[in-house]
């Protein structure tokens, strides 16, 4: 990438894949990729080459989100130059060879994009995750699907952050994109999920066959919710979870939540108020995965990232 | 409507069961609740409640089993196949829970086990028991319905003679379900808690008022009884799904499905229809834990129901009325109600 002020010149988006079953009980991406994988066609855009992977095979084979730990924070620069071996967790093993397959992880040979198909259990509708706030071929991507599907709405989650920051299986590409479609329960399959999530993918590979035929893209500002906090449920001296989410803030992603606001309900009935210092946009709320991680809902705080103008490098010959 | 009045035995030892499915939370907190701040057996005037956690492994693990259905596990076949080392946890478990709570059939068994559960699917607050003439499971179903505003209260019906019967509830002398959705596997809603809590206090609010001589008047209430279960469409190689619930079918449980209605709709974006001749009522629509089973949705039909009016045995009565069974094979020809037809909106889909 070549930046002069505020204009970024790309490479083709060449080489992009989308990612399935990264947790093997999301059932949009898994099917939507099986599909894909079937019959390619909805995916075939002009100068790309798109591959729909399964990434975590055992665990969709089960139906459970991991078979030994969580791919999604598996390729951690540790994992990944660990030497390989029987006695690795399945997990790790998988993201070393995802890592080869489409990485190496920060190397020029990486792939150039990854969408990573995800559901949850909170409502969240189509959210976009991205990674980095200076990825300016992601925000105008993002820009336009949120146009795109206009006026419904496509909240962007930006996920950097010191230490929440997690090593997903998307990071492997130059730029890696999340799609997280809820309310969905694990294991389940919503029609009208499903399509959603397919809408929103297709629109981000008109993006990327636009961008290749050199279509300049001028600079634009992308509203975002970057994450904050993340807050555990109430717990007793066992551990046991000891309150539920409140009813006022259950299925309230992306609204404000105050100080003063209610957050758990205890069950003895009691109310547990919100005491951050500012207003906070909550987001996965009540998401089943994320009991065990301590995680009742994180915390966002919103920001505007403008993208300087965009097109291709080849454009400048 | 009957106008007898049908005498009945006192409910002086009653089971509250969660945690069947590890991964149904509302059940699992429940009982967890009742066991911190009670004792597990608690003695009142009129009653005795167990309090039973049924499948710790399952809980421990957020997984609705370890092995095998634990709510299939009861049948007699089950309960009294021999136990190796090889026996699966929840076969073993299952028989551990019918010394505890029966044995199934015997005059030893509890009274009344209520067995707590979840569903994503969008059905309110179901009673499920396998008798359509248990006067004190349809008079509690009746008692909650008059309570319980908040959230449709209904009565799930499936027709199997006790020895088939297969899960928990079959083992008391009364038993039932109650499973309530709409809830996702492995968290907690607070308005579906909030019913579970509710609906388990009015249960045991109505076996005091029923052990203490309270009489209960007879009338109608609406059962749905199951008649077949419907499999997603698959791919003959694979057997992977070809569709999901169709959207205008999705959340949409208990709303008449007619003959053509939308049923599915296939990848492609295609709408198949429903091909059966009788309107029937859907339940159980898109349950997360029923893909493995082949279900995708189960019909019923529904029917008005006539209940007697009931009391408990007096001090000095006992032995001389005939048993609950007795009553049941010796009772009038209920009355058949026309199905009632429910237009229903399409409830909130969060889940």
């Amino acid at each position: 990438m070549t930046s002069i002020s505020n204009v970024s010149c790309f490479n083709e988006a060449r080489r992009v894949a989308i990612f399935g079953g990264t947790h093997g009980n999301e059932m949009s991406g898994i099917t939507l990729v099986n599909l894909w994988i079937k019959n390619g066609k909805e995916i075939q855009r002009k100068g790309v080459e798109t591959k729909p992977f399964i990434t975590n095979p055992r665990a969709v084979e089960k139906c459970t989100r991991y078979v030994d730990t969580d791919l999604n924070r598996a390729f951690t620069t540790e994992n990944l130059s660990a030497p390989s071996g029987d006695d690795l967790p399945y997990e790790v093993k998988r993201a070393q060879q995802i890592n080869e397959i489409f990485g190496p992880k920060g190397s020029p040979d990486a792939y150039d994009v990854i969408f990573d198909l995800h559901n949850t259990t909170s409502n969240m509708g189509c959210t976009l995750i991205l990674e980095s706030s200076k990825d300016h071929f992601n925000l105008q991507m993002m820009h336009y699907i949120k146009k795109a599907i206009a006026p419904d709405s496509c909240p962007v989650l930006l996920t950097e952050h010191p230490l929440l920051k997690y090593s997903t299986s998307r990071s492997v590409a130059k730029h890696p994109i999340g799609l997280e479609v809820g309310p969905q329960p694990q294991g389940v399959l919503r029609s009208n999920i499903f399509e959603s999530m397919r809408v929103v993918l297709k629109h981000a590979l008109d993006f990327i066959e636009l961008f290749n035929e050199g279509l300049e893209f001028p600079p634009c500002s992308v509203d975002v919710f970057r994450v904050w906090d993340k807050m555990d449920y109430p717990r007793d001296t066992n551990g046991n979870i000891i309150a539920m989410v409140h009813p006022n803030l259950q299925d309230c992603d992306w609204e404000p939540l105050n100080p003063g606001d209610p957050m758990f309900q205890m069950f003895d009935g009691t109310t547990v108020r919100y005491e951050g210092v500012g207003t906070v946009y909550p987001t996965f709320i009540n998401e089943a995965a994320y009991y065990e991680k301590q995680q009742a809902f994180v915390t966002t705080r919103r920001e505007t990232l403008v993208a300087g103008n965009c097109f291709i490098l080849s454009l400048l010959d | 409507m009957e106008k007898r009045q049908v005498v009945l035995p006192t409910l002086s030892r009653v089971a509250v069961c969660g945690g069947t499915h590890g991964n149904e939370l509302s059940g699992v907190y429940l009982v967890r609740e009742r066991l911190k701040k009670k004792k597990v057996v608690e003695e009142e005037e009129h009653v005795s409640v167990v309090t039973v956690m049924s499948n710790p492994r399952a809980v421990q693990h957020c997984r609705r089993y370890t092995e095998t259905d634990l709510n299939r596990c009861f049948t007699r076949a089950t309960l009294s196949s021999p136990v190796t080392d090889k026996t699966p946890y929840e076969i073993v478990r299952s028989q551990e829970l019918n010394s505890l709570l029966g044995p199934k059939g015997s005059p030893e068994a509890t009274d009344l086990v209520c067995d707590l559960h979840n569903t994503t699917a969008n059905m309110g607050l179901c009673f499920i028991a396998y008798s359509d003439r248990d006067w004190i499971s349809l008079h509690i179903y009746r008692h909650l319905q008059r309570q319980m505003s908040g959230i449709p209260v209904r009565f799930l019906h499936f027709d199997l003679p006790l020895n088939e019967a297969y899960s928990l509830d079959s083992v008391g002398k009364h038993g039932f379900a109650i499973e309530i959705g709409p809830q996702a596997h492995g968290l907690v809603r607070s308005n579906i808690l909030s019913a579970m809590q509710e609906g388990v206090q009015h249960m045991l609010d109505w076996v005091r008022l029923f052990n203490s001589g309270a009489q209960f008047e007879g009338g109608q209430v609406e059962v749905y009884t199951m008649v077949k279960n419907v499999d997603y469409p698959r791919d003959p190689e694979t057997c992977g799904l070809t569709a999901a619930i169709h959207p205008q079918l999705q959340d949409r449980d208990f709303c008449l499905l007619r003959p053509n209605d939308p049923l599915f709709q296939t990848f492609s974006g295609e709408t198949l229809k429903y091909k059966g001749t009788e309107a029937l009522y859907p339940f159980f629509v898109n349950e997360c834990a029923y893909y493995e089973k082949g279900i995708a949705l189960s019909l019923a039909r529904q029917r008005s129901v006539g209940i007697p009016s009931i009391r408990s045995e007096r001090e000095g009565e006992r032995g001389k009325f005939k048993s609950a069974a007795e009553e049941i094979e010796e009772e009038e020809t209920e009355e058949e109600g026309s199905p009632i037809e429910m237009e229903c909106e399409k409830q909130s889909g969060s889940l």
